[in-house]
Order: C-alpha cells, then sequence, then structure tokens
C-alpha cells in the first residue's frame, strides 16, 4: 500500500514541478523581448509574414507574437495596449484611431486591391459594371447570392463602404450572407456556395492557387478598390506597458528598402505576379485617392 | 475525392520526413495538453474526491455546478482567460497571455470540471457499505481515501481519457490565449484552421491525422491499463 502512495505522490510532485517549470520557462523564450503585432487575416493567409518575421526577428532580436484578427479588432487590442504595433488596412477606421491618439507614426507600407469576385456563370451580369457601387447594385437586384466577411476587418471596413456607395442596406436581406470568418474562409465559402464577394488580390491568388476556387475576378481596378496598408505604432502615452522601442524598430523595418524590396517580390514565383506593391515613402494621394 | 488522397499522402510525407514544423506542433499539442490534463488530474480528482466524500449544505448544487462545468465551452474559457491575463488586465504582471503557459491554464480550466464530475459520480458509485468496511479494517483517514481511489481507478481513466479528448482536440480557447504564434503557441487544432484558411487542404488533413492518431494512442494505452487488471 504504501508502495502505492509513494508512486502517487512522486507522480503528484514530478507533474507539478514539470508543469511549473514549463510555466516559468515559456513565459519568456530566453531572454528575448516580445513584441504583439496584431494584424490583418490577409498577409499571415497569403503567406508574407512568414517571410517577413523571421527576417525581422534575426535582424532585431525581438520575438515577435503574430496575432492575426481582423483589422477592427487588431485596432481594439491596441486601443487597449494589448498590442505593441498593428500592420492594417482600413483607412478610415485607422484616421479615427488616430486622431483618439491610440497610435503614433502611421506609415504606408504598401498596397494591393480590391476584387469583386463570382462565379463563372455571373448570374447578375456584373462583368461589364463600370464601377464598384454599380456592381453591387447589380447584384442587389438580382438577388444572387453575396458573401460578406461581417467581422470588421479592413476588407469588411470597403465592403460596407462599398455598399452605402451602392445606397443599398444589405443587412437582413435573404441574398446577403455575412460569415464572420477571414478571408481564406470566406473564399473557401463563396466557392462552395458560387457567391459573389469581396476579397483582397493577395489572399484570392494564394488561394487559387492551391484550390480551384471557381470563382473569376469580375471587377477591379478603380482606384476606390485599392487596398491599403499602413503599421502603426501604439501609442506609449496612453500605455505604459506597450513595447515602443520594438514597435519602433518594427515600423522602421517594414518601410526599410531592403523589406520593401522583399515584398515587391514576394508571390512573383509562386503565382507569377507579385501579391502587394510597396508605397513606403509615398503620400496615399499618390495612390489616386 | 481526390482532395481526401492527396490529404493522406501529404500526411504520411510529412510524417516519414518527420517534417520539423508538423513534428514541433505535435509535440507542443502534446505537451500543453498533456500538462494541462495531469493539473485536472489533480485538482480534479482531489477536489472530486473530497465533494464526494463529505457531507455539507449545498453540496447538490455544487455538484449541478461541476456537472454543468463539464460541458465549459472552450471559447467562454478563452475569452475569460484572456481578459483575465490581459497585460492590462488583473493577472497581466505575469506576462502570460501568448504563451503556451496561457494554453496551459485555459486547457486546465476546461478539463478539471470533467475529471471533477466523473471523479464525484464514480466516487459516489462505490457501494455504501465500503467505506465502513475499510474503516472497520483500521484504516486511517489517507488509506481510505487511497482505498476509494484505487476501487473506483476504471471510472477515474475514463476521467482522464474524457479530459484529454477535450482539451487536445479544442480551438477555440488555445487560438484566444495562445495566438496561435508559429513555432510558440501553434498547436495542431489552431494550425489546422489556419491551414484551411491558407486553402493548404493537405497539410490541414496531415495535421487533423496527427491529432486522430495521438487520441487513439493515448486512449489506446489508457484503455489499457484501465483493463489489465479488473477488479475483484
Amino acid at each position: 500500500m504504501s508502495h502505492f502512495k509513494r508512486t502517487f505522490f512522486v507522480l503528484v510532485s514530478c507533474f507539478m514541478l514539470s508543469a511549473l517549470g514549463v510555466t516559468c520557462g515559456w513565459s519568456a523564450p530566453s531572454g528575448q523581448k516580445n513584441l504583439i503585432l496584431a494584424t490583418t487575416t490577409s498577409t499571415q493567409d497569403s503567406g508574407l509574414l512568414d517571410v517577413l518575421i523571421p527576417a525581422f526577428e534575426k535582424q532585431t532580436g525581438y520575438f515577435v507574437k503574430t496575432i492575426s484578427v481582423g483589422s477592427g479588432q487588431a485596432m481594439k487590442m491596441g486601443e487597449k495596449g494589448e498590442a505593441d504595433v498593428l500592420l492594417v488596412h482600413s483607412p478610415a477606421a485607422e484616421k479615427s484611431f488616430m486622431d483618439q491618439g491610440f497610435g503614433v507614426n502611421r506609415k504606408l507600407v504598401m498596397h494591393n486591391d480590391f476584387i469583386i469576385l463570382g462565379p463563372a456563370s455571373d448570374p447578375a451580369k456584373i462583368h461589364d459594371a463600370k464601377t464598384a457601387a454599380e456592381a453591387y447594385k447589380r447584384i442587389a437586384q438580382s438577388g444572387a447570392l453575396f458573401l460578406s466577411r461581417g467581422d470588421n476587418s479592413g476588407t469588411d471596413a470597403k465592403d460596407k463602404g462599398l455598399w452605402k456607395a451602392a445606397g443599398i442596406k444589405p443587412e437582413g436581406q435573404k441574398w446577403f450572407q455575412q460569415t464572420g470568418l477571414g478571408m481564406g474562409e470566406t473564399l473557401n465559402v463563396a466557392a462552395e456556395k458560387r457567391g459573389y464577394l469581396l476579397a483582397d488580390r493577395g489572399t484570392y491568388l494564394a488561394l487559387n492557387k492551391k484550390r480551384r476556387l471557381g470563382l473569376e475576378i469580375l471587377v477591379a481596378g478603380e482606384p476606390k478598390l485599392l487596398n491599403i496598408y499602413h503599421v502603426i505604432e501604439v501609442n506609449p502615452a496612453k500605455w505604459p506597458k506597450v513595447n515602443s522601442p520594438g514597435a519602433k524598430a518594427f515600423s522602421d523595418f517594414m518601410v526599410s528598402a531592403p523589406i520593401q524590396e522583399i515584398i515587391k517580390g514576394f508571390g512573383i514565383k509562386d503565382f507569377g505576379s507579385p501579391l502587394f506593391f510597396p508605397d513606403a515613402g509615398r503620400k496615399p494621394e499618390s495612390l489616386g485617392l | 475525392m481526390d482532395l481526401i488522397v492527396e490529404g493522406m499522402l501529404k500526411a504520411f510525407q510529412l510524417l516519414a520526413s518527420l517534417d520539423p514544423e508538423v513534428l514541433g506542433i505535435a509535440m507542443l499539442s502534446l505537451k500543453v495538453s498533456g500538462l494541462a490534463t495531469l493539473v485536472s488530474l489533480v485538482l480534479g480528482i482531489g477536489f472530486g474526491t473530497l465533494i464526494a466524500l463529505t457531507r455539507f449544505p449545498g453540496k447538490k448544487v455544487l455538484v449541478s455546478l461541476v456537472n454543468t462545468g463539464m460541458g465549459l465551452p472552450p471559447v467562454v474559457v478563452g475569452l475569460f482567460v484572456s481578459i483575465l491575463l490581459w497585460r492590462n488586465g488583473p493577472l497581466g504582471f505575469l506576462e502570460l497571455l501568448y504563451t503556451p503557459s496561457a494554453i496551459i491554464i485555459a486547457q486546465s480550466v476546461i478539463a478539471t470540471p470533467i475529471v471533477m464530475g466523473i471523479t464525484i459520480a464514480a466516487m459516489q458509485n462505490l457501494p455504501a457499505n465500503l467505506r465502513l468496511q475499510i474503516l472497520a479494517l483500521g484504516a486511517t483517514r489517507t488509506q481510505l481515501v487511497w482505498m476509494l481511489i484505487k476501487e473506483a481507478r476504471l471510472p477515474l481513466m475514463a476521467g482522464v481519457m474524457a479530459g484529454f479528448g477535450g482539451v487536445i482536440s479544442e480551438v477555440g480557447a488555445s487560438i484566444m490565449v495562445g495566438g496561435n504564434v508559429k513555432g510558440y503557441t501553434r498547436v495542431l487544432t489552431t494550425a489546422t484552421v489556419m491551414e484551411t484558411g491558407r486553402g493548404n487542404f493537405d497539410v490541414a488533413i496531415a495535421l487533423s491525422l496527427i491529432l486522430l492518431l495521438f487520441c487513439f494512442v493515448i486512449n489506446y494505452v489508457l484503455t489499457h491499463i484501465q483493463q489489465r487488471e479488473r477488479p475483484r
């Protein structure tokens, strides 16, 4: 009996000790300083961050925790001081974020564009629509299925803006469905349901390469459909725990010449065309906004 | 159909080539969920036995609460644990959010009521006279508790399996408190979600197969121990 008891207690103490060891050992990997980057699903789903983050870690010694959520949630994390630096693409929301003093040093990093995708049969006949708003009107009139992210991401904000420009309130309509998922997942849903949707070109190209989505690019090229990414440092004056040197390092890194060069070339080998276009140092106006 | 076959092939490829990233993810899953199960084991069996063997007012309410906790949704746990661990939150000074430890904490919260509920049921199912008999033979309190735990080991083992199965397969809490950070808090389930989003269905299937394999092996071993000697 006492044999069992001893084994039991030895086991229990082992468990407790290892749990303790893990807790201590894992809280900060080998003394590196942590940096929390809140960003969008598109930068992760396209694979761009898998290239940039290791380079940044190597160059600066920071350990980056990339939390990939929608732009809306990323900014909320910034507002609460739960992130150090943001890489987001929701210009209108970013402006109000900056105006409220939550962020400092907003810098233009890169852009790609939004595209309106739909099934090849194009039941709403939007392929010759002159503007995105016109295309949205036709989709609403035809009652063809439209899939929206509905997750307050940058793409979702653009989507809502386009519906507003078209003068249509799609919420609650039978043909309008919100997935509440990331870009990649929403593309998968649209592919299965043969619906229309707004997507960023990068994620579409990356995903379509791996899986024939059966969705065609029907409307693209309007300045309004530009998808612009900014890097924003979270204001350390509001939240003292923010790692502001790390945030600055990341922000400088993103607009540095070698990284802009990497962004320029990213995706060409795999997809035949770049997924993002570097814009560091340019004025947003020069993009035709 | 092609996709499933391709996925299977990819899975075997990744496994056979011992792909370091997949291996790392798999090991982390095992470590994190294993430790969470151990923590829940100690807490669940300890407090479960205590609750089962003592009489106190409000016991029924408490047991109902524990039983409700057996179905605790992981996302709810994830949400509350992240709010607690936010760096400007009440436990922010620990700097645990987006670490493997945070996942262990959340998973322990999920698994503990499962183990505890099954422990309470197992203890209460023991013949009522067993306790008196053991005491009549002159056992001390510790010996009594230990005898009862030994007597109930079969259902307790089921509790371990249920707890482990619950945490290694949950995704909601892991992604919220762990953040799916590459090479650090990316576990099998969160990686599967991400690879699906990226359209890498083959990798997603591979990860799922590894997850299933783990569940099977662990349950096989536990079942083996459980069935080894039947109680007289």
